[in-house]
């Protein structure tokens, strides 16, 4: 790991650490926007982790931007960071300028479409696409559009929310109309930037990597509190039936760290798409698995608000599903591999670099 | 016991890459040509089957004993360079079997304890492809609790006497060696794994009866091996005496923690994505590619393991976590294969078609991966008492 990222994740730890307590999170959750702890991550330049120095950016490189992510999701950091680093690097491969945060992205699910059009020599936008994240509070929305079948990007500034919901941790994912929404010149980057395709990717490792910090942080929990719990006489961690349980734990959230990881550090020089998949694949999946057994560990108090664990449950629940859940990922593996057959099968899991 | 952290699954830095992509490549064309030129042939063994003209061509490569110091026939090579040709062995469905052990966890225990003499005659001969070895360890009353073996060895002049019967000796039938526990003092309950000590033994030594165990697939891999009075000259120590179990704590990771532990169905995977092809319903390509998904993440978590070996660390917890994995989804591979090709589809194939060897292989074979080689309920208490659960 190398030191610049440490000098990231330092600060990041200890901002998280102060303002993302149970209480904070919890008043977040109930509405409002969190703007003391977005000030502090736009005061420790975190919010500009994704952009370049020649962007005004501190010039970490992505891998350190999405490893910041992972510690976000290990404290169930409730901001719209993971999209504000998006939204740039949208925006970056375009060669749009840099704007303002807090931003958001969009579409988020698989299949969404937002069509870009020239109206009377304007550009105008279609489409209504839901679960977009913290629209709500979102500076802009950069969209991953189509423009006669090809990719375009395009800021929309004060977008309009038409219905307000939110995910089982109460974050903002709203639906946003954009039909007839008229956007400037300016704000418009055709035959530039992502295709729809890597946006969903890049949003997925986003999610995967919160999820692998969470599952960590859920490992920690349930460790903890079988050592303290005290039953039958002596703390539950001494009964074979709960180390198995926590075994099977901790295998789950080490795969999912492992899978996050080899793609994280694909970001600093080759994003794999494959890497990305198997990492949302399998943390989706571990999300899953992690959260039955750390709940049952913790018994009746895990399923209480008063408990931490549902900060972490919760989030999983929800990030396991956006920007494709594991079976949408997995299939993407599946029909990436079918198409080129078993021989190549193992060239896909051990690729070697030319 | 150090806790086990989750940061050790992060695969080591890509300074050592280009280097090891090119062994990769090394090992990935060499495999092709003996397989194009029929130096070895694919089955639904894969991996697991006893060539010793293969494991011949495989020393040739210098590939046996990589780690090993030169003068014991090694190429001083790194934990890493090890890794990919292993993997690449396995992955090429290549019969190593025969020089597998020996190359894997005798070699590295002789380096740490043998004696000069063991060290030089022994390691040359495994290096060269030469000199097979088993493990006798487990006994009939003898499985997970292995602190309870019998089998004895008694001091007498010049050597020990030893007495007892060991099971599931995988191959010892076709091995040169056997590496032996046996009890050389009584077990005590302060410590029940003292008194056990460690021999090389050759395997034509008078008294020994080796008996075929056949398994399930009606295979010969498993067998009984009988040591009625058997002499063993003093140099057969392995280590310390009464110090079988603390040199051997060291070796689980290397023995656990490789691409062996995930790769005893990776045929039927293949044979899978070959069937469900270029046209494969939503349904088929989840079903394989969550499979793909494991795999691929087990590829990463072992590779970092090879990475924590080559640092000089002893991760038993990270290896017994991935064994854990890695031997559940060789078992699911299987069960993936009978939804994905159900009865109907498979009665339609072609009686010749590969596929049925592949699918019957990886269904029988599967109840034996969470048992040998530590349990998966003992991987699993090994992993609770890292997270210091125990």
């Amino acid at each position: 790991m190398t030191t610049e990222r440490e000098l990231l994740l330092d600060p990041a730890r200890r901002i998280f650490g102060d303002y993302c307590t149970r209480q904070a999170i919890e008043t977040a959750e109930r509405g409002g926007w969190p703007e003391t702890v977005w000030k502090a991550l736009e005061d420790a330049g975190l919010t500009l982790a994704a952009t370049s120095e020649e962007r005004g950016g501190p010039g970490c490189d992505l891998a350190d931007a999405f490893s910041l992510l992972k510690v976000a999701g290990a404290y169930s950091l409730h901001a719209p960071l993971a999209e504000t680093l998006l939204a740039e690097m949208l925006l970056s491969a375009a060669g749009l300028p840099p704007v303002e945060g807090p931003a958001t992205i969009g579409p988020t699910l698989a299949g969404a479409q937002v069509q870009l059009q020239r109206v009377n020599r304007q550009w105008q936008l279609g489409g209504v696409v839901h679960r977009i994240p913290w629209a709500r509070h979102a500076s802009c929305v950069v969209v991953a559009a189509t423009h006669e079948g090809r990719p375009a990007t395009v800021v929309v500034r004060k977008p309009v929310v038409r219905s307000r919901m939110e995910n089982f941790a109460n974050e903002p994912r709203d639906t946003v109309d954009f039909n007839g929404v008229v956007v400037d010149e300016g704000d418009v980057a055709v035959e530039r930037g992502m295709a729809a395709g890597e946006v969903h990717a890049f949003g997925a490792l986003a999610r995967a990597c919160a999820i692998a910090g969470a599952l960590e942080a859920m490992l920690d929990m349930s460790v903890t509190y079988a050592k303290e719990r005290i039953q039958f006489g002596k703390p539950i961690a001494k009964f074979q039936a709960v180390q198995q349980l926590a075994a099977v734990l901790a295998g789950e959230a080490a795969a999912a760290a492992a899978a996050v990881q080899t793609a994280i550090e694909g970001m600093a020089c080759q994003p794999s798409a494959f890497d990305i998949a198997v990492a949302k694949a399998r943390a989706s999946e571990a999300a899953g698995t992690v959260s039955a057994i750390a709940h049952q560990i913790h018994g009746a108090m895990g399923f209480t608000k008063e408990h931490a664990l549902h900060l972490s449950t919760r989030r999983v629940w929800s990030w396991r599903e956006e920007f494709g859940d594991e079976r949408e990922w997995a299939a993407w593996i599946g029909r990436h591999v079918a198409k080129l057959g078993g021989e190549a099968l193992w060239g896909v899991i051990a690729p070697i670099p030319s | 016991m150090e806790h086990v952290k989750l940061t050790n699954f992060i695969p080591p830095g890509s300074e050592v890459a280009p280097r090891l992509a090119a062994l990769r490549r090394q090992a990935r064309d060499f495999l092709a040509q003996e397989l194009a030129a029929g130096g070895y042939t694919r089955t639904a063994a894969g991996w697991d089957r006893y060539d010793p003209a293969f494991s011949r061509k495989v020393a040739a490569q210098g590939w046996i004993g990589m780690t090993w110091p030169k003068q014991y026939g090694g190429q001083e090579s790194s934990y890493l360079e090890r890794y990919v040709v292993a993997e690449e062995l396995l992955a090429a469905g290549a019969p190593v079997r025969a020089h597998w052990l020996a190359d894997r966890q005798i070699g590295p225990l002789l380096l740490a304890v043998g004696t000069e003499k063991q060290k030089s005659e022994i390691l040359p001969l495994i290096a060269k492809g030469e000199c097979y070895i088993c493990v006798g360890l487990s006994e009939p009353d003898s499985g997970s609790d292995l602190s309870s073996i019998r089998t004895k060895a008694t001091k007498v002049d010049g050597g020990w006497l030893i007495e007892g019967t060991k099971v599931w000796t995988s191959y010892a039938h076709m091995a040169h060696k056997m590496n032996l526990f046996a009890r050389t003092s009584a077990r005590t309950e302060a410590d029940r794994h003292a008194g056990v000590t460690q021999f090389m033994v050759d395997l034509k030594a008078e008294g020994i009866t080796i008996r075929p165990i056949y398994n399930l697939a009606d295979d010969h891999d498993f067998n009984e091996v009988i040591f009625d009075q058997v002499f063993l000259p003093d140099e057969a120590v392995i280590g310390k005496v009464d110090g079988a179990w603390s040199q051997v704590t060291g070796e689980l990771a290397h023995e656990r923690s490789g691409s062996e532990r995930w790769m005893n169905a990776y045929g039927l995977l293949v044979a899978l994505v070959d069937r469900i092809g270029k046209g494969a319903s939503e349904y088929d390509a989840e079903q394989v590619g969550r499979l793909v998904a494991h795999l691929s993440t087990l590829h990463q978590m072992s590779f970092s393991i090879a990475g924590l070996l080559e640092r000089g660390e002893s991760p038993m917890v990270e290896a017994a976590l991935v064994k854990d994995l890695g031997t559940h989804l060789d078992q699911e591979i299987p069960a993936v294969a009978r939804r994905v090709v159900p009865e109907p589809a498979r009665a339609g194939l072609d009686p010749a078609d590969g596929f049925h060897d592949m699918f019957a292989r990886a269904l029988l074979y599967a109840p034996s991966h969470t048992i040998r080689g530590g349990t998966a309920e003992i991987l699993r208490g090994i992993i609770a008492r890292g997270l210091g659960l125990r």
